[in-house]
């Protein structure tokens, strides 16, 4: 041992990056494999018609997502190609209005607003309906996008950032496709407290 | 003076110009969560977001730029290699980013096309700048990496820092690639945004300030190279040897698969080691020298950045980074305060101890000292602490009513921000951001005038190179 020699810790430092790059290179591998659209844990877009919940579940220990029955989007049922493209279109806004630098997903981006990893599963939706006189949680959610600043419902009123129709239609897309998301349990118990 | 050292100090007054937009844009950012409706429907919270976030990334840039122009030449005995091109480069960087503010705050948003994203706004946090201007720091990176790996193919001279250094640029330029894409999926999109943003900032960034330190300390207290090679050597295989890995804990709540939430908690508990080494380190070098130096400025910033760093960094970081803490506390103005103790105590610190040890070259100052430094000094930290201190309050008041008992919804979100902890936490913040701010100016002030106050005994000889 020679740990006051320069040559041994350039050694160290050598062989420990090497060996870390390749584990997180093999774990890259399979992550990118387990996180492709369709995989189990995330959906492929055409999720967008189903029904989606967020249960506890006891054996794993955390919320997990739940995809059930059809349901119509927008009142009707999309192809995979045409869900694919709404996506697409649905993160193109989200990049293109700076959505992350107010708001966060999966806990990224900024604080200012709420956190929109299951926004689409929110309690709060039921009130936008009312409000909006909507008959669904989707048409409520687009009308809201398009003029947030005409249903203020607290101090901080989200801005109006000229959402075309069919960019607030792909936003409702992305965010209920992005609520299928299996995210370990983030956020924990959400809506919970309002059901009860 | 070496030309590479006078692209340096253009560099230096860059970086110091665009901390005080950063500190300008973060008071108005800070201000949004007292007065929701300042400037509404003129300037959103978000740009004022992104003005305080991206000028904190280019300064800091332009500050370890700046330290490597000013220390490369006297390392490698010469002048660097595509100087020429290095210092037309300068002016288009500055002039990239004037045009990139100015459009984020007159145009701000486009149409959710790709265009938008190629001239406006990328609206990936920290890397919001549109494709030209990211285009436009890949240039820049790649003519930065030219100059050190060139100058050292010239001069066959390779020591031990500038290796770690010349390799450490490779991933540096690497990873700002991942700046480009729109990927659909946001699950792979971050996954590989947090390459980027982690490997940057916890990794080839701290190799990069390593580096930088490793030469300052050299000059500052004579440190013996010998010495200073064996710690970064230890420096980076500590902090790659966790890092790495410790990537993980962005991982727990992507999308990705549950195997992070183990590996990421582990290596990221380790991350704070090599920062408590480099506290040892910096105690021990100043312990030897009985706290003695020519330049206390420089002396007392180095040794802002090592505890800094260890604490901000190091122990603020721990405290979210177990997967048991971060499902309550990610997201939270708990994060936001680790962010701003991290980045102050690792890479602001450094920065500014650098320029104080160039300004003593530069004026010919036998000896850097003063009151006004000592205002500034503690203006700064103590706003700063200050922000961090008021800013956990908030986080762990949003932690507990938004999250560990609203459960994160809308409804939980609103009742988070207007608990009572909370809005007294964001009060605290623009209190302290205040005084952080007056420490600014002073900082400002001290710097244009150090070193001319006071006697300079060899002033002549210096300043005439």
């Amino acid at each position: 041992m020679h740990v006051d020699d320069p040559a041994f810790w350039r050694a160290g430092a050598i062989s420990t990056v090497l060996v870390m790059s390749v584990v997180l290179i093999m774990l890259t591998i399979d992550t990118l494999g387990a996180i492709s659209a369709g995989s189990a844990r995330v959906p492929a877009y055409a999720v967008i018609n189903r029904h989606i919940d967020y249960k506890f579940d006891a054996k794993r220990g955390n919320d997990v997502p739940v995809i059930t029955a059809s349901e119509p989007f927008f009142g009707k049922a999309w192809e995979a190609a045409a869900a694919e493209a709404l996506i697409e279109q649905g993160k193109l806004v989200i990049q293109s209005r700076a959505c992350m630098d107010c708001h966060t997903f999966f806990g990224n981006g900024a604080y200012y607003a709420p956190d929109l990893t299951k926004a689409w599963l929110d309690p709060a939706w039921e009130t936008w309906q009312a409000i909006t006189g909507k008959p669904t949680r989707e048409e409520a959610m687009a009308a809201f996008l398009m003029n947030p600043e005409m249903y203020r419902t607290w101090t901080r009123t989200m801005p109006n950032l000229g959402l075309t129709e069919p960019e607030a239609v792909a936003t409702v897309a992305y965010l209920k496709w992005m609520a299928a998301v299996d995210s370990n349990g983030f956020p924990p118990n959400f809506g919970r407290m309002q059901k009860k | 003076m070496y030309r590479s050292q006078v692209l340096a100090l253009k560099y230096f007054s860059a970086a110091m110009a665009l901390f005080g937009v950063m500190v300008l844009a973060g008071l108005l950012a800070a201000c949004y969560y007292i007065h929701p409706d300042l400037l509404f429907g003129i300037l959103h919270f978000n740009i004022a977001k992104i003005l305080h976030i991206d000028t904190m990334i280019i300064w800091l840039l332009m500050g370890f730029m700046g330290a490597l122009y000013w220390f490369l030449p006297e390392e490698f005995g010469r002048e660097l290699a595509g100087i020429a091109a290095a210092e037309a480069l300068f002016y288009v960087f500055c002039a990239a980013v004037a045009v990139v503010a100015i459009v984020f705050i007159f145009v701000q948003y486009g149409g959710a096309n790709e265009a938008t994203l190629w001239f406006i706004n990328q609206g990936r946090k920290y890397v919001e700048a549109p494709r030209w201007a990211a285009i436009g720091v890949v240039v820049i990176m790649a003519v930065f990496a030219y100059n050190i790996i060139g100058t050292a193919y010239a001069s066959r001279k390779i020591t031990g820092i500038t290796a770690v250094l010349m390799v450490d640029l490779v991933p540096l330029l690497a990873l700002y690639l991942i700046a480009f894409p729109a990927i659909s999926n946001m699950s792979t999109d971050l996954f590989w945004w947090w390459w980027l943003v982690h490997l940057w900032v916890e990794a080839t960034w701290e190799v990069l300030i390593g580096c930088i330190m490793a030469l300052t300390l050299m000059r500052l207290l004579g440190t013996p190279r010998r010495i200073v090679e064996m710690w970064l050597y230890i420096e980076v295989a500590l902090v790659l040897g966790t890092g790495i890995l410790g990537l993980g804990h962005h991982y727990f709540w992507i999308g990705t698969p549950a195997y992070w939430l183990a590996i990421g908690g582990f290596f990221s508990a380790l991350e704070p080691l090599p920062l408590l080494g480099m506290v040892v380190h910096a105690v021990y070098d100043a312990g030897t020298h009985r706290m003695k130096t020519t330049n206390k400025p420089a002396f007392y910033w180095m040794m802002a950045e090592a505890f800094g760093n260890f604490l901000g960094g190091g122990v603020w970081g721990f405290m979210i980074t177990l997967p048991q803490v971060n499902l309550y506390a990610h997201g939270t103005q708990w994060t936001v305060s680790h962010g701003h103790f991290a980045f102050w105590g690792a890479y602001a610190s450094g920065v500014v101890s650098v320029i104080y040890l160039v300004v003593q070259k530069v004026r010919g100052a036998a000896e850097l000292d003063g009151a006004l430094w000592k205002w500034s000094f503690a203006a700064l930290n103590i706003g700063l602490i200050g922000m961090v201190g008021a800013l956990l309050v908030s986080g762990f008041a949003q932690a507990f009513v938004e999250r560990a008992i609203g459960g994160s919804t809308h409804e939980a979100f609103i009742a988070g921000q207007e608990n009572p902890w909370f809005v007294q936490g964001m009060i605290m913040r623009v209190i302290f951001g205040l005084i952080f701010a007056a420490g600014y100016a002073a900082l400002m002030w001290d710097l244009l005038t150090i070193g001319k106050r006071a006697p300079v005994p060899a002033a002549v000889a210096v300043a005439a190179e």
